[in-house]
């Protein structure tokens, strides 16, 4: 190729450079959208403030959860409530072993979010690995990861969730285990089908001619066009995960008392709930709140990186 | 590397016999069956020559289309390039010499990835990634094409169909390969497009010695492109002549028909009449004899007997009974 011989021409005074009017970086570019979306700033911000308040509830919470009791301070109630009158110490009360809820309450945010946060991470690897291998493989592959994934459809979660955990005990890394083992489903569905709509397309025709490994056109010509589908599974199933957490904690098969789980403290307070109903209130708006901002940023998330959205 | 044949031809690609068979279901228990997309294609392309390859929908174009690329082995015959079997070249080495230019502009370029990141793909892939060098390279080629240097960092839905198409043709041509097979270059385009798209691709063979495969099934195109053309039908080709001779005088009674379909710009002749009363036949079930005699006008009694042989003509060969006093005695090979 013979690239014309071009004499340089002087830039003009007062014109922009091409560097001037070039796009910006694509970091800058995903910036400027990432700060005008509201969906990521308020569900991002209240995630934000949920994960800091885990990290940090050691230093910010006025009592231990578990030790302080005191079951002469029983069913205090919280701050908004008149008669009888709060104690300005447990701002947002006590429960009927006369422990902070405030307390109990950012020590329940640590394991929602540990618990919702490593299910979706092993659900995400396993279910991306076998939807991925069946979108682009096909064939027998293909048949195969249907049938595991049919098998998987196929058993009722909490059911499973349960015999397992009543088989062999609870902890809170088994229930992480057994739900990651068990609500990859949605991840391999999803992510076979997108797979598959992009293995067809010319781009990836066009990489594999320039010679491209099959490694390099899974990792950089498909994945980056299915992330968005996977951003909004993860946090789907990570809000999934916590919910289930909660309902096997209910149910008493989940994490065991006297751990502060959000799950545990709306079943401990659910025979108070005519009479005290912020005892179920509290943790269950915790819960509400933490479910909206994760499917908010979630939703935001998708939003800034989806093709379309861009100009 | 540049060995010439007999006739001094320096021939850049080549096919002998090329079948691609795929086993295809034939409903629920009843097995598989073989649909021959493409039959015993041999087919010979000197460098810098424009080879047109036209046919219906289902004639196999883009099997062959694909098999040329390496994205699809034969299942049998043998696919060269530069006299090397492309059955034992490495991925990359025949990424260097084969490139494609796909149909549909807005399929083809990853929309995740920005422009410059596409043009230097194949120069990344092959391992010698100088990323200043490349990003000057990148930006040459994007002069090249007519690109203008800003739009190395859009993504390719800020772009115009022409404006994606020309980056097609930038990342196809940034290796300067030897071969680029263009499947139907302009069909997505606009009208008004088509003809810079196809100017372009005229200026840059002759600039950087390029040699195509145009597919395409608008006789347009091939006629202004191609300087030879080949006729599919059912996985083979029917007829190859130079551009010229095809277009003025058709052998095969399929060339003949394709060109009397094409349509014209006056509503007053109505739609052509093909003379193709019959559908394209079920390619799991072709006919017997010569594949195109039941939609053929010119059709003999033994033209369903036996499949013709390949008869030269004067500039390129045909595969019709018409030609052959050897009246169906059949082709000596398949």
């Amino acid at each position: 190729m013979a690239p014309q011989e071009s004499t340089p021409i002087a830039q003009p005074a007062g014109l922009p450079t091409a560097e001037e009017i070039m796009e910006p970086s694509p970091m800058a570019q995903m910036r400027k959208r990432v700060f005008g979306h509201y969906g990521i700033i308020i569900g991002g911000s209240t995630l934000l403030l949920i994960v800091l308040v885990a990290i940090f509830a050691p230093l910010l919470a006025p009592f231990d959860p578990i030790l302080d009791q005191d079951l002469a301070d029983k069913l205090k109630p919280p701050f908004w409530h008149d008669s009888p009158k709060y104690d300005p110490a447990h701002p947002l009360g006590t429960d009927l072993q006369g422990r902070d809820y405030l307390t109990r309450l950012m020590y329940g945010a640590q394991i929602s979010l540990l618990i919702g946060f490593s299910a979706m991470l092993i659900s995400l690897v396993i279910g991306t690995t076998l939807g991925v291998a069946a979108g682009y493989f096909g064939g027998r592959v293909d048949i195969i990861i249907t049938f595991i994934i049919t098998t998987r459809l196929s058993m009722p979660v909490v059911l499973v969730a349960l015999a397992v955990v009543s088989l062999i005990g609870s902890s809170l890394w088994i229930v992480i285990g057994v739900l990651g083992l068990l609500i990859w489903d949605q991840f391999a569905v999803v992510m076979r089908s997108a797979t598959m709509q992009i293995r067809n397309l010319d781009y990836v025709a066009a990489a594999r001619a320039c010679g491209c490994s099959t490694f390099h056109i899974v990792a950089k010509e498909i994945m980056p066009n299915v992330v968005n589908h996977l951003i909004v599974v993860a946090t789907l199933e990570m809000a999934h995960a916590i919910l289930l957490e909660a309902a096997l904690s209910f149910l008493g098969l989940g994490v065991q008392p006297p751990t502060p789980s959000w799950g545990l403290m709306i079943s401990e307070a659910k025979g108070m709930m005519f009479f005290d109903a912020w005892l179920i209130g509290i943790p269950g708006a915790a819960l509400f709140a933490l479910i909206l901002s994760i499917n908010l940023l979630g939703d935001g998330v998708r939003d800034v990186t989806a093709p379309e959205n861009r100009n | 590397m540049a060995e010439t044949d007999k006739d001094g031809q320096d021939i850049v690609l080549e096919a002998r016999d090329v079948t691609r068979t795929f086993m295809i279901s034939a409903g629920f228990l009843r097995g598989k069956r073989p649909l021959h997309a493409v039959n015993g294609v041999n087919l010979k392309v000197p460098r810098g020559e424009v080879l047109g390859l036209v046919g219906e929908s289902g004639c196999g174009k883009s099997t062959m289309a694909k098999m040329l690329l390496g994205l699809l082995p034969p299942s049998s015959g043998e696919l060269f390039v530069d006299n090397v079997p492309t059955s034992r070249m490495e991925r990359l080495e025949m990424a260097r010499k084969v490139q494609p230019i796909f149909q549909d502009p807005y399929s083809s370029l990853n929309p995740r990835k920005t422009i410059g990141d596409i043009i230097a793909l194949p120069v990344r892939v092959q391992g010698n990634a100088d990323e200043t060098a490349l990003r000057r390279q990148v930006e040459e080629i994007m002069e090249l094409v007519g690109l203008p240097r800003r739009l190395y960092r859009n993504y390719p839905n800020q772009l115009s169909g022409g404006q994606r198409q020309r980056v097609a043709v930038a990342r196809a041509l940034i290796n300067k390969p030897e071969v680029v097979i263009c499947d139907e270059p302009t069909s997505a385009l606009d009208v008004s497009v088509q003809s810079q798209i196809l100017n372009l691709l005229q200026d840059l063979r002759a600039e950087l010695n390029l040699t195509y495969i145009v597919i395409s099934h608008n006789l347009a195109v091939v006629e202004h492109m191609a300087t030879r053309v080949a006729v599919m039908y059912l996985g083979r080709l029917v007829e190859v002549a130079e551009t010229d001779r095809l277009f003025e005088n058709p052998q095969h009674p399929y060339t003949k028909a394709l060109l009397d379909s094409v349509l014209t710009p006056d509503p007053n002749l109505g739609v052509p009449d093909s003379s193709l009363g019959v559908t394209y036949p079920n390619p799991v079930d072709p006919p017997s004899g010569c594949t195109f005699h039941p939609r053929c006008a010119d059709c003999m009694d033994h033209c369903s007997q036996s499949a013709p042989r390949t008869i030269a003509t004067e500039t390129g060969y045909v595969e019709c009974h018409l030609y052959d006093d050897n009246q169906g005695r059949g082709r000596a090979a398949s």
